[in-house]
């Protein structure tokens, strides 16, 4: 039995290094003011609230869609988070695309379909900036993974519009506190009752911010739910492993150990 | 197995004529080892097996990559929705050459500690810090491949330290860059680059097997073996410690990679680059910053270059920096402590590495990469002469038939 002692001590160790790469300490933490939510997908077990995903592509589509592109998501993705095949038709054949160049050379719109990313608001950049004062919105399918404090920081910048200190100077934007340096190009988008929603579901602030932050943790991170679940099969299945090779390795030293 | 020897059978019909299953069979299952190696002589293996993963998912991330400074961003999100797995071939890439870099940097502070580096082993710790350098170079031209804002940043503020070098320094950058910014061109030859230096690393790699095996692993107490009664054959018994090694340390890698995916990685790389928009702190992965630590800590430009080059350089001069005959720090009171120090010395230069360079993480930064080097230049040859070790046992079955020496991890 003596040399079990062994083995704490590297679990120990191996536990120190995981936390420390796992600990805040090397990463920038956001600047801002930011509530840190509990949301449906966080956690071992989280998995993305379909249904709130669905109203969320609702909020997007509605309020966001005007100024922001959804650039890396497909329509057919959306069957995804339970749209049935032909909703999916109908969501994307109310926009237009570019058709490929007809048999005379000419370019005509056609409606989209299912395979077609999703539209942007948009021609080009350049339209993008004359739109919005010489800066391009940003797209929205990475934009909870591309934000420090993630979609914590999603949902504070969604609520954080504020009447700004009597000091504070507002040439171009409007005062957040969560936004880094609080002036926010964006006005404020979300109200409550901004949106009707389909499944009947009432319309708060609130709601709506939590559907928009799953439907666009959805957009990031597509596989999510596939990720978890199968990292937990994958986990089990090695710790299992792990302890059949540690008693193979006790049963195999013996002779050397004694 | 016994056909190997006497030329019988198809294995022994190829063996007579190319021996390669005889040398699989001396590396890999008869090759005497030290029967007494802790834990700690589990990194070699574990660093073998990441360079594999990273070089099977990265041939299959490859498939999928479009190398254009239009088409990159894109393509890595392509790899992430629409090919069948390809999260988790990415994620499992991405985490691999964090994990591949704990794993190494465990098994050269381990060389630190157990004295590896010593008489007849310098050109085996050599091979190695040539792997360190391969290995840098390598993931750093990775992490510009997905054209994210680090990606772009990153690759703009290390290209640039090359211009700190007197005279030629704006060429050396313009030629590196294949242009007159960071641009398509560069990316083309990163991700050439970084497809190569991989299978530079394996022939470095057996080259490091090679001279390992010509002298045999060094063990814990560091004394040579004295007859066949110190060692034991590799297969069965460090095979299976090996294993198991690799299964716990693979446990941890899954729980990462499944549900710390991005932890490691910074936000801004999810930005799509944008050369008009520098963000607000550019920070390299968390495994450079020791050395970023080092480069800023000199106020001068060229100074900085150096002082990081340096701080790798040195290594290879620790054989005779190291005046001490005894390996093991375990029979080295003074030296296990300063180890301990510098080990806590690299800790504070990754934290002030990944902080901003303002106030106190500036003095913090300049007395840490003074007391690496010191380290090395001044207390590794005083302590060597000054120190009195403790008396060494007479053989590795002597010290390991009596109670086991309680070493100081």
């Amino acid at each position: 039995m003596k040399n079990y002692y062994k083995i704490p001590k590297i679990f120990f160790i191996s536990f120190i290094l995981l936390n420390l790469f796992l600990s805040n300490l090397f990463a920038a933490g956001p600047d801002g003011n930011i509530t840190k939510m509990k949301f449906s997908f966080d956690g071992i077990f989280g998995v993305i609230d379909k249904a709130s995903a669905r109203r969320g592509l609702q909020v997007y589509n509605e309020i966001c869609a005007g100024c922001h592109s959804l650039e890396h998501v497909s329509y057919r993705n959306l069957l995804d988070i339970g749209f049935s095949n032909d909703q999916v038709k109908e969501f994307a054949s109310q926009f237009e695309v570019t058709a490929e160049p007809d048999s005379d050379g000419e370019v005509n719109m056609r409606s989209a379909i299912p395979s077609d990313k999703f539209v942007s608001p948009y021609q080009n950049d350049n339209q993008a900036k004359a739109m919005n004062n010489g800066a391009i919105p940003p797209d929205l399918s990475l934009i909870i993974k591309a934000r420090a404090g993630g979609a914590s920081y999603f949902y504070s910048l969604l609520k954080g519009y504020e009447d700004p200190p009597e000091d504070k100077e507002l040439s171009n934007g409007y005062y957040n506190i969560a936004y880094p340096g609080n002036v926010i190009a964006m006005p404020q988008p979300l109200y409550g009752d901004d949106v009707e929603y389909a499944d009947g579901t009432e319309a708060t602030m609130e709601q709506e911010i939590i559907d928009l932050v799953s439907f666009l943790t959805w957009t990031g991170q597509p596989e999510l739910n596939d990720r978890k679940s199968m990292g937990f099969r994958v986990f089990l299945f090695l710790v299992f492993m792990t302890s059949v090779l540690f008693l193979s390795y006790r049963k195999i030293w013996k002779k050397i150990k004694g | 197995m016994s056909n190997i020897k006497n030329g019988k059978g198809v294995i022994g019909w190829i063996d007579y004529r190319l021996p390669i299953f005889s040398t699989l069979q001396h590396t890999l299952v008869d090759y005497p080892t030290p029967k007494n190696l802790n834990y700690w002589w589990n990194f070699g293996s574990l660093a073998g097996i990441f360079l594999l993963i990273q070089i099977i998912t990265g041939i299959v991330l490859a498939m999928h990559y479009t190398p254009s400074v239009e088409g990159a961003f894109a393509s890595i999100e392509h790899i992430m929705r629409d090919v069948n797995y390809g999260w988790l071939i990415r994620y499992i890439h991405m985490n691999g050459a964090s994990f591949f870099f704990i794993v190494v940097y465990i098994h050269i502070f381990r060389g630190l500690y157990y004295g590896s580096y010593k008489s007849p082993r310098e050109v085996l710790w050599w091979l190695g810090l040539t792997i360190l350098l391969l290995m840098m170079a390598t993931a750093f031209m990775g992490y510009v491949l997905p054209w994210g804002q680090m990606s772009f940043w990153g690759a703009t503020v290390i290209t640039n330290l090359f211009s700190a070098v007197p005279i030629v320094g704006t060429a050396v950058v313009e030629w590196l860059w294949g242009g007159f910014a960071v641009d398509n061109a560069l990316l083309n030859r990163f991700f050439a680059l970084h497809y190569l230096f991989p299978f530079l690393i394996v022939g470095v790699v057996i080259l490091h097997i090679v001279a390992l095996h010509t002298h045999g692993s060094n063990n814990p107490l560091g004394i040579d073996r004295k007859g066949p009664q110190d060692s034991i054959p590799f297969h069965p018994y460090y095979t299976i410690k090996d294993l198991f090694g690799l299964s716990f340390v693979l446990t941890i890698f899954a729980a990462v990679v499944f549900y710390a995916p991005d932890y490691l990685g910074h936000p801004d790389n999810y930005i799509p680059a944008d050369p008009l928009k520098t963000p607000a702190h550019i920070v390299p992965e968390w495994y450079f910053l020791p050395f970023y630590a080092i480069l800023r800590a000199v106020p001068d430009k060229l100074g900085g270059v150096i002082a990081m080059i340096s701080a790798i350089l040195i290594l290879f001069a620790l054989p005779w920096l190291d005046t001490s005959k005894v390996r093991s720090a375990t029979f080295r009171p003074i030296y296990k402590k300063f180890f301990w120090f510098l080990l806590i010395d690299v800790i504070i230069l990754t934290w002030v590495g990944g902080s901003p360079a303002e106030g106190h993480f500036i003095l913090i930064g300049r007395l840490a990469t003074i007391y690496y080097f010191a380290h090395f230049i001044i207390f590794m040859p005083i302590i060597g002469i000054i120190e009195t070790p403790k008396p060494l046992p007479n053989s590795i079955s002597e010290a390991v038939l009596k109670k086991p020496i309680k070493d100081g991890t």
